[in-house]
């Protein structure tokens, strides 16, 4: 077992009735919409066999080490954006997206006007 | 990378990021969102709560429940992504545990759902390795010297999670209302379960 497998997480769900769940303490799971999507791509990708769970994780420990070391006062810290920059590092790596492409595209993203949904 | 790079919006980079990959048919929105979805609907810590209320209620599961976790969870229903290798730490009157991930944020997400943003804080993972006394005191648990702290740091494979004390004056409770009083915090081990 490398990591996520299964494409319908229906298996893990606690239908309903009492057990139907007060989540989280009380508290956000995902800050932003970005962090619910850098969320699900990774367990996409993993769950479709396109990136390997651990290489992932190894991604990750390397990619908050390098923050941390650099950032040693800890402001600005964000783990979505490690977690972000450690599936964009896999994804390269494994060729499902070019060297530079996420940059490009998102510099896209950022000059196209006002109020365009990105649809 | 370059520094403008490095200064993209990150709201940015995952819609690029997943423009892209939807474009190459690599992934597909459906499946994205039902992870989504799911963890942020309905993983939580209340399964964990009822992995416990079961442990507080049978002994022989919970015998089972320390041999293998990810076996004696699996039982309630529960397993999948991150539940594997889930080692259960069960607090005594003289020996508390409570668990870090100092490197990432490695986590038992079957019966917790997702960590919570100070569990993957640098501060706390670096801290609570090196003065959890202090640490567990800022979360508002402050433990007798006769207590020994134990400071479990998930690593590669093993994700473990607490078992908390059953709290005094429980005895009549039901296992449901037993499994309200267990705590995502009393499953990381920053807290104790709360009395009825």
């Amino acid at each position: 077992m490398t990591g996520p497998g299964h494409a319908d997480p229906a298996y893990l769900l606690d239908a309903s009735g009492p057990a139907a769940p007060p989540r989280d303490n009380g508290e956000l799971v995902f800050r932003a919409p970005w962090e619910r999507q850098a969320f699900g791509l990774a367990l996409a990708l993993t769950d479709g066999g396109l990136i390997d769970w651990e290489d992932f994780r190894q991604a990750l420990i390397s990619e908050i080490g390098d923050w941390e070391a650099a950032h040693p006062s800890g402001e600005g810290w964000s783990y979505y954006e490690r977690w972000l920059r450690a599936l964009e590092r896999v994804a390269g790596a494994n060729g499902l997206v070019g060297p530079g492409a996420v940059a490009d595209r998102a510099a896209q993203l950022a000059a196209l006007p006002p109020g365009h949904d990105h649809e | 990378m370059t520094a403008s790079e490095d200064h993209l919006d990150p709201a940015l980079r995952a819609e690029a990021l997943s423009s892209l990959l939807i474009e190459r048919g690599l992934i597909d929105e459906a499946t994205v969102n039902n992870f989504i979805k799911t963890y942020e609907q309905s993983v939580g810590p209340l399964n964990g709560a009822k992995v416990v209320a079961r442990a507080w209620t049978d002994p022989e599961y919970a015998g089972r429940l320390l041999a293998d976790g990810t076996a004696a969870i699996a039982e309630l229903g529960f397993k999948g992504p991150q539940g594997e290798h889930i080692v259960v730490l069960e607090n005594t009157p003289g020996v508390h545990h409570v668990v870090v991930c100092t490197l990432c944020s490695c986590y038992p997400w079957p019966v917790l759902g997702l960590p919570p943003s100070w569990y993957k804080d640098p501060a706390y993972r670096s801290r609570m390795v090196r003065e959890p006394r202090a640490v567990l005191a800022e979360f508002g648990l402050e433990l007798g010297e006769d207590v020994a702290v134990r400071v479990f740091d998930s690593s590669s494979e093993v994700r473990y999670m607490v078992l908390p004390m059953r709290p005094a004056g429980t005895e009549g409770l039901s296992e449901a209302e037993l499994a309200a009083l267990v705590t995502r915090d009393a499953m990381v081990g920053v807290a104790e379960a709360a009395a009825p």
